[in-house]
């Protein structure tokens, strides 16, 4: 398990384009996200916070990004050094491979979001450190989202190999509108609100902007989100293994490379 | 008993397809069994299940007496793979290959086995620069440690000297041979390369189609089949629709 840490970690400090990389995405996001938002606050009154609220989404929503991204990209640079025999014939179990595909993951979505939250300070007067104590669990839940949502893109990569990349990069996308974002749940269409409330997303950046609009903590919402992020992630992990030991019966694991 | 491969009734089919049909065969310690055939004969389907990488259809594998599909992890701690067609991480350097190899396999005294490694393998000048700068005979050579970081009693390779220069593959044969004598390992070797079959091995087996069509001693085999080497005898047979 740690062995696997550890060739990620050498491949992030190695090189200096990569952590660049890691960092340049989320930081330009937050900074168009941040003028965006300080446009509209000066053209609405819907919010009295509205730069606040807007950037405070933008982070939140870039985490879950960045953890999925990262978990995947984990994955997929397996494929690409064509390793991936060499990962599945030493002695690892798949649960150490999923418990250090998410512990790296972490460590990459905080390299690339740390300076993107430690900039909004200086730039828009905005701390998402406001969100106080349920803070932590917003995170956590964006964050066994974000690996619950890898673990389907990996489960798909390890059934039908590299021609499923394409779905690494697009699958939070799909999800992002009805993850009610940026809006609040009512703003969709009746049928999609069905959907929405599916997802632990709707629940998770509801509460934010309950603390930071009303100044209200509802520990209903966390609750919500946390039963949904469970049972995803259970499906996730036996999706994972189911594909694995399909991946053993149909010969994908044998010499997968690009 | 220790160090041993056996296989025992083993098939492999893909839907309709047949790779491997019904085939047993022991890997004895202190042995190398040269595994011969053409392309797609299911040299590396058999190599595959053995790892652990493939489920077989039917059949069982066997190693020091135990189940592979039972006993996977504890088993690979010493077993270990060699193929030209995997490679190691290429953007890390070979020593941070070999760290995170040696850790994933949980190899004691990790900083000392490498330097062993580095000293047998010729590997000190190249050991901090990235993998994939390396030449072929290079990285042969590191690939090579790796299959050896944590001192496996059983390895399999499939090809291992392909595509390199007489002289790195004459190291390399070198390198088992006496790997092989020092530590009475057992090898399973799929090869097309008919000189070193001979020189390797001491019984080797012949697969067309998924299924064992001749077994023997090289030098039976070239005297049961009155050719002049194992390259004649393999074209015989593989060109033949008869099985012996």
């Amino acid at each position: 398990m740690y062995g696997l840490f550890l060739r990620h970690f050498f491949l992030i400090k190695s090189s200096f384009p990569r952590i660049l990389d890691l960092i340049y995405w989320p930081s330009i996001q937050i900074i168009l996200w941040g003028f965006i938002s300080k446009f509209f606050s000066t053209y609405s009154d819907y919010y009295n916070n509205t730069v606040g609220v807007i950037l405070t989404c933008a982070i939140l929503y870039d985490f879950l990004f960045r953890s999925s991204i990262s978990f995947n990209m984990l994955f997929l640079e397996e494929i690409w050094s064509r390793n991936f025999t060499n990962l599945f014939i030493a002695p690892v179990k798949i649960g150490e491979i999923i418990i250090a595909l998410i512990f790296t993951a972490l460590v990459r979505t905080l390299i690339g979001l740390v300076p993107a939250i430690l900039l909004t300070s200086p730039l828009f007067g905005i701390s998402i450190l406001n969100l106080g104590v349920p803070l932590f669990f917003l995170f956590l839940s964006l964050y066994v989202f974000g690996i619950t949502l890898g673990l389907f893109v990996s489960s798909g990569l390890l059934r039908f190999g590299p021609s499923f990349e394409n779905i690494a990069w697009s699958s939070l996308f799909l999800l992002a509108p009805l993850g009610c974002i940026y809006y609040p749940i009512e703003i969709l269409p009746e049928i999609f609100q069905i959907l929405a409330k599916l997802l632990p997303l709707v629940y998770i950046f509801d509460e934010a902007r309950s603390i930071l609009v009303n100044n209200v903590v509802n520990y209903n919402n966390i609750f919500h989100a946390f039963y949904l992020n469970i049972i995803y992630l259970v499906i996730g992990i036996s999706l994972f293994y189911y594909s694995f030991f399909q991946a053993r019966k149909k010969g994908s694991l044998i010499n997968m490379g690009e | 008993m220790n160090n041993s491969i056996e296989l025992i009734n083993l098939s492999k089919s893909y839907n309709d397809k047949v790779a491997v049909k019904n085939i047993s065969f022991q890997v004895k310690e202190n042995e190398i069994i040269g595994l011969l055939g053409p392309n797609g004969c299911g040299k590396t389907t058999t190599i595959a299940m053995i790892l652990g990488l493939l489920k077989p259809t039917n059949g069982k594998i066997l190693i020091n007496n135990k189940d592979i599909e039972l006993h996977k992890i504890s088993l690979l701690h010493k077993m270990n793979f060699i193929s030209p067609y995997i490679e190691l991480p290429k953007k890390l350097t070979v020593k941070e290959n070999l760290i995170v190899y040696g850790k994933l396999y949980d190899v004691k005294n990790l900083s000392d086995r490498i330097d062993h490694l580095c000293n047998e393998l010729r590997l000190k000048n190249f050991l901090n620069k990235i993998t994939g700068e390396l030449s072929s005979g290079q990285k042969n050579r590191v690939s090579l440690a790796k299959a050896f970081i944590n001192d496996p009693n059983i390895l399999l390779l499939d090809e291992p000297t392909a595509s390199l220069d007489p002289e790195t593959g004459d190291y390399v044969r070198t390198f088992l041979e006496n790997y092989k004598k020092e530590k009475k390992i057992s090898i399973l070797l799929a090869s097309h390369n008919m000189d070193e079959v001979k020189r390797l091995c001491s019984f080797v087996l012949m697969m067309k189609n998924g299924k064992i069509i001749d077994k023997g001693n090289p030098n039976e085999l070239i005297k049961k089949h009155g050719r002049k080497n194992l390259e004649e005898v393999f074209l015989k047979l593989t060109r033949s629709k008869n099985e012996f």
